[in-house]
C-alpha cells in the first residue's frame, strides 16, 4: 500500500518552515532592539541630551549671501532656513542648466558632423571619469580665480565683469516699467501658445491654410523680441575708472557660480548619456517611416522620435536630478552657505550633532521625495496609453 | 511611337566617394549648417588647444608636481619605511601579472602588438619620469614584474589545473599582507593611520569599501525581495533612506555622530569611520543594481530549482545569484567607479587623501596659485583609474557574453 504522506504525524518544530520564518523575524527584531538600546544607552550615559531647543537660540555667525534678510543675531532656526533657500537657489537653477547642457550634448552625439560628435564624446568621457569635488575645485580655483588678479575687475566679452568678489551679469532693472514688460512677455507667451493650438485645430479640422494665424504669431514674436530687448531695461555692469568696483547688473558670488557650473557640467554628462541611450532605444524603423511619410529631419525628431525616447529617458533623469540635489551639499567645500554648510557651523557651535544631522537628513529626503513625485507624474504623462 | 531621348552623359567630373577629401566633405561640410558648425567649433578648438599649449609651456610652473611626488602618492608615510610601500607595489604587480596570465591562458599570443605598444609607452614614461634615477629603476622593475608574472601565470595555468583557485587564495592573503605592510606591528615599525595619505589612502579606502559593500549590497537586495515582511520592510527603509541623503552627510554621521553612540572609552580610527560611511552608502546603491539583476531572472528558474529539490540558500547561490550578478555587472562596476570618485569626499572630514594632500601642497607659500597644474595632474590620475575600470568592465562583459 502506498503511503499518502505523513498527515497523521506531527513534524518536529525545528523542521517546520513556518516556525523558522517567524522565529527569524523575531530574532532579527530582538537583535535590533538590543543593539538600539545599547547605542542609545551609550549616548545618554555620556550626558548628551536630545532636544531641538537650540533652534530658538541666537546664532552668532554671519552668512555670506542670503536671499532674505538675515542679521548676525537671528535665531539658529532662521539661519537654517536661509541656508535652505540658498540650496534651493542652487538646485533649481542647476536643474534647468544641466538639463539644457545634457540634452544638447546628447543630441550632438547623433550629429552628422564628426567634430560635434567627437567633442560631445570627449566631454562625456572626461567629465564622467573625474570626481565632482575635483571639478568643483578646478572651476572655482583654476578657472574663476584666474580671470582677475588682486582687486581688479576684468571685463569678459563686454558683458560680464568678474573679480574675486563675484561675477556681475547683466540683469533687468527692477523698475515698474521692466516689471510691466515682464508681465507683458508672460501674457504674450500664453497668447502665442493659444494661437498656435488654434492654428493646428483650424488646419486639422477645417483644412484651412493657417496663414492668418502664422502672421499673428510672427507679429507676436517680433513684438516680444522688441519688449525683451528694450522693455526689460537691461543693466549692464559698468566698471569704474579705477577698475575696482562695478555698478549695475546682478552680482553672483564666485562660490555660487563655481558650484553651479561644476554641478551643471558634471550632471550634464550623465544626462547626455541618458538622452543618447533614450534616442538609441527608438528603433530605426521609426526614423525611416517618418522619412517615407515626407516628414523632415527636425520635425521627425520632435514629433516621432523624442516622445518615444522620453519614455526611456525620464526614469533615469529622475535619479540624475536627485544626484544633483545631493551633490549640491558639496558647497561646503568652497564655502557657499547652503543648508549643509550652515548646519555644520551650527553643529560646531552648539555641539548638537544628532539633532542637526537629523534635520539635514529630513530636509534632503523631503526634497528628493518631492522631485521624485514630480518626475513620476511626468513619467505617467509620457507612458503608453494602453487599452 | 514613343520617342526616347538619348542617354545623357554627365559632363561634370565624378565626385569622389572614397578617400580623405570625400570623408571631410561627408562628415564635416555636408551642408551649410554643418559647415558653419565645423568652422565655428574648429576655430574655437584650435584657439583653445594653442592657448593651452602656450600656457602649459610658458606660464605654468610644473615643478609643483615632481617636488611633491612622495606626498601625492603616499602622503606622510615615514620616508625610512618607503621600502614597505615598494614591497606592497611589487607584491600587487606580481599578483596582477599572474592573474593576467591566468585570464589569457587560452589566447594564442600573450604579448601581441597592442600589449607591446602599451608596454613600450609605459616604459618610455617611466624612463622619462621627473623622479630621481633609483625610483625610475624601481618603476621599471615593477613593469618587469608584471610581464614576468603574466608569462609565468600563463605557463602555470596551463600546467596546473587548480592554479586559479590558488591565485584567488593568494589575493585574499595579500589583503592581510597589505594591512601588515601599511600598519606595521609583528616585527615592522608601526605606522599610524594618520600617516597614510595620498593615492595610497585613496586606493586602500576604495578597495576596502568595494570589498565590504558587495556582500552587504547583495544581502540588502535579497532582503528587499524577501517574503518575510520584517526583513523586507527594514531593507526597503534602509535603501530608500540612504539613497536619499548626500554621502557627505553619512560621512559626517560616521565621523561626528558615531562616537556619541559608542562607549566613552572606545576610540574608532577615522579611516575606519570613513570606510564605514562609504560602505553603507555604496551598499544601498549596489542593492538597487543587484535588484535590477534579480528582477531580470525569470521566475521559472527558481521554480525549476525547487522542483529539483534545492532549498532556498542553494537556489540563490547556485542558480539565481550567478545569473543576476552577470546581468548587473555594468551597473555594479559603474557603482564601483563612483565609489572611487566618492573617496575624494573624505578630504572634507579631515583624512589626507589625494584631494586634501593637493590642497595642503597648494597652501605651501612656494606654490601659491598653482591650482591648474595640481588639479590637472590629479584629474589625470583619477581619469586613468576610472577609465581603466570602465575598460575592464567592458572586457568582462564581452568575455561573459561569449562564454554563455
Amino acid at each position: 500500500m502506498i503511503s499518502t504522506g505523513n498527515s497523521g504525524e506531527k513534524i518536529p518544530i525545528w523542521r517546520d518552515a513556518r516556525f523558522w520564518r517567524v522565529a527569524l523575524q523575531i530574532a532579527l527584531l530582538a537583535t535590533l532592539a538590543i543593539a538600539g538600546s545599547w547605542l542609545v544607552g551609550n549616548f545618554l550615559r555620556q550626558g548628551k541630551e536630545f532636544n531641538f531647543g537650540f533652534l530658538w537660540k541666537q546664532a552668532g555667525f554671519n552668512i555670506g549671501e542670503t536671499l532674505v534678510p538675515y542679521q548676525t543675531n537671528d535665531l539658529y532656526g532662521w539661519a537654517l532656513f536661509v541656508g535652505f533657500l540658498n540650496s534651493l537657489r542652487l538646485i533649481l537653477v542647476g536643474l534647468v542648466l544641466t538639463t539644457v547642457i545634457g540634452v544638447v550634448a546628447g543630441i550632438a552625439s547623433f550629429s552628422s558632423n564628426w567634430l560635434l560628435q567627437k567633442i560631445s564624446q570627449v566631454y562625456v568621457e572626461v567629465v564622467r571619469n573625474t570626481p565632482l569635488l575635483l571639478q568643483i575645485f578646478f572651476w572655482y580655483f583654476a578657472v574663476l580665480f584666474s580671470f582677475s588678479t588682486g582687486a581688479n575687475v576684468t571685463n569678459v566679452l563686454g558683458t560680464l565683469a568678474i573679480s574675486k568678489k563675484g561675477m556681475v551679469i547683466p540683469w533687468p532693472s527692477g523698475t515698474p516699467t521692466s516689471w510691466l514688460a515682464f508681465v507683458a512677455l508672460f501674457v504674450g507667451a500664453i497668447a502665442a501658445i493659444l494661437v498656435w493650438r488654434w492654428r493646428i485645430k483650424l488646419m486639422g479640422e477645417l483644412g484651412a491654410s493657417g496663414k492668418p494665424q502664422s502672421i499673428a504669431l510672427i507679429g507676436l514674436g517680433i513684438l516680444s523680441l522688441l519688449i525683451f530687448l528694450f522693455g526689460l531695461g537691461w543693466q549692464f555692469p559698468v566698471i569704474d575708472a579705477a577698475g575696482t568696483s562695478v555698478e549695475g547688473g546682478l552680482r553672483l558670488s564666485l562660490e555660487y557660480v563655481g558650484m553651479l557650473v561644476a554641478l551643471a557640467f558634471y550632471t550634464g554628462a550623465f544626462i547626455a548619456e541618458i538622452v543618447r541611450a533614450g534616442i538609441q532605444s527608438v528603433s530605426k524603423g521609426q526614423w525611416e517611416a517618418a522619412q517615407a511619410l515626407g516628414i523632415q529631419q527636425g520635425l521627425s525628431m520632435r514629433l516621432v522620435v523624442l516622445p518615444q525616447a522620453l519614455r526611456v529617458i525620464i526614469p533615469s533623469l529622475n535619479s540624475q536630478y536627485i544626484n544633483l540635489t545631493k551633490n549640491s551639499s558639496l558647497a561646503l567645500a568652497i564655502g557657499y552657505p547652503d543648508i549643509f554648510s550652515t548646519s555644520q557651523t551650527i553643529l560646531n557651535q552648539t555641539g548638537r550633532a544628532v539633532e542637526v544631522i537629523l534635520i539635514i537628513l529630513l530636509t534632503y529626503l523631503a526634497v528628493d521625495l518631492l522631485i521624485s513625485a514630480l518626475m513620476n507624474q511626468l513619467n505617467n504623462l509620457v507612458q503608453l496609453r494602453e487599452r | 511611337m514613343t520617342t526616347t531621348s538619348p542617354p545623357s552623359f554627365s559632363t561634370r567630373p565624378d565626385v569622389a566617394q572614397i578617400g580623405a577629401i570625400a570623408w571631410v566633405r561627408k562628415h564635416l561640410f555636408s551642408g551649410w549648417f554643418n559647415s558653419l558648425v565645423t568652422v565655428v567649433l574648429g576655430s574655437l578648438l584650435i584657439r583653445s588647444i594653442v592657448g593651452f599649449i602656450g600656457w602649459a609651456t610658458t606660464t605654468a610652473q610644473w615643478k609643483v608636481i615632481p617636488e611633491n611626488l612622495p606626498l601625492y602618492f603616499v602622503g606622510q608615510f615615514p620616508a625610512d619605511q618607503y621600502w614597505r610601500i615598494w614591497a606592497l607595489l611589487w607584491m600587487l604587480s606580481a599578483l596582477s601579472g599572474l592573474t593576467w596570465g591566468n585570464l589569457s591562458q587560452n589566447v594564442p599570443h600573450l604579448f601581441n602588438r597592442t600589449v607591446l605598444i602599451w608596454v613600450g609607452i609605459l616604459a618610455v614614461i617611466f624612463v622619462l619620469a621627473p623622479t630621481p634615477l633609483p625610483y625610475r629603476l624601481l618603476l621599471l622593475v615593477t613593469l618587469g614584474l608584471v610581464l614576468t608574472g603574466a608569462w609565468a601565470g600563463r605557463y602555470l595555468s596551463q600546467s596546473l589545473p587548480s592554479f586559479g583557485l590558488g591565485l584567488a587564495i593568494a589575493w585574499g592573503l595579500s589583503f592581510f599582507i597589505m594591512l601588515w605592510l601599511m600598519a606595521g606591528g609583528f616585527g615592522l615599525k608601526p605606522v599610524s593611520t594618520t600617516a597614510w595619505g595620498g593615492l595610497l589612502l585613496t586606493l586602500f579606502m576604495s578597495v576596502v569599501s568595494i570589498v565590504l559593500c558587495f556582500p552587504l549590497g547583495v544581502a540588502l537586495a535579497l532582503g528587499r525581495q524577501s517574503t518575510l515582511p520584517v526583513v523586507r520592510l527594514l531593507s526597503t527603509v534602509y535603501i530608500e533612506v540612504v539613497r536619499g541623503v548626500p554621502l557627505i552627510a553619512l560621512l559626517f554621521i560616521g565621523a561626528v555622530m558615531l562616537p556619541f553612540f559608542l562607549p566613552g572609552n572606545v576610540r574608532l580610527d577615522l579611516v575606519l569611520r570613513a570606510i564605514f560611511g562609504l560602505t553603507l552608502f555604496s551598499a544601498a546603491y549596489l542593492a538597487e543594481n543587484v535588484r535590477g539583476g534579480l528582477q531580470s531572472i525569470p521566475r521559472g528558474q527558481a521554480e525549476a530549482s525547487s522542483a529539483l529539490g534545492l532549498n532556498t540558500p542553494l537556489t540563490l547561490g547556485l542558480i539565481v545569484l550567478p545569473q543576476a550578478l552577470k546581468v548587473a555587472i555594468p551597473s555594479i562596476v559603474g557603482q564601483f567607479i563612483s565609489l572611487v570618485q566618492d573617496t575624494t569626499l573624505v578630504s572634507i572630514i579631515g583624512l589626507s587623501d589625494l584631494m586634501r594632500i593637493s590642497r595642503a601642497v597648494l597652501a605651501n607659500p612656494l606654490y601659491i596659485g598653482r591650482y591648474a597644474e595640481v588639479y590637472l595632474f590629479i584629474g589625470v590620475i583619477f581619469w586613468v583609474l576610472c577609465y581603466a575600470m570602465s575598460w575592464g568592465s567592458r572586457q568582462l562583459e564581452a568575455r561573459l557574453r561569449t562564454t554563455n
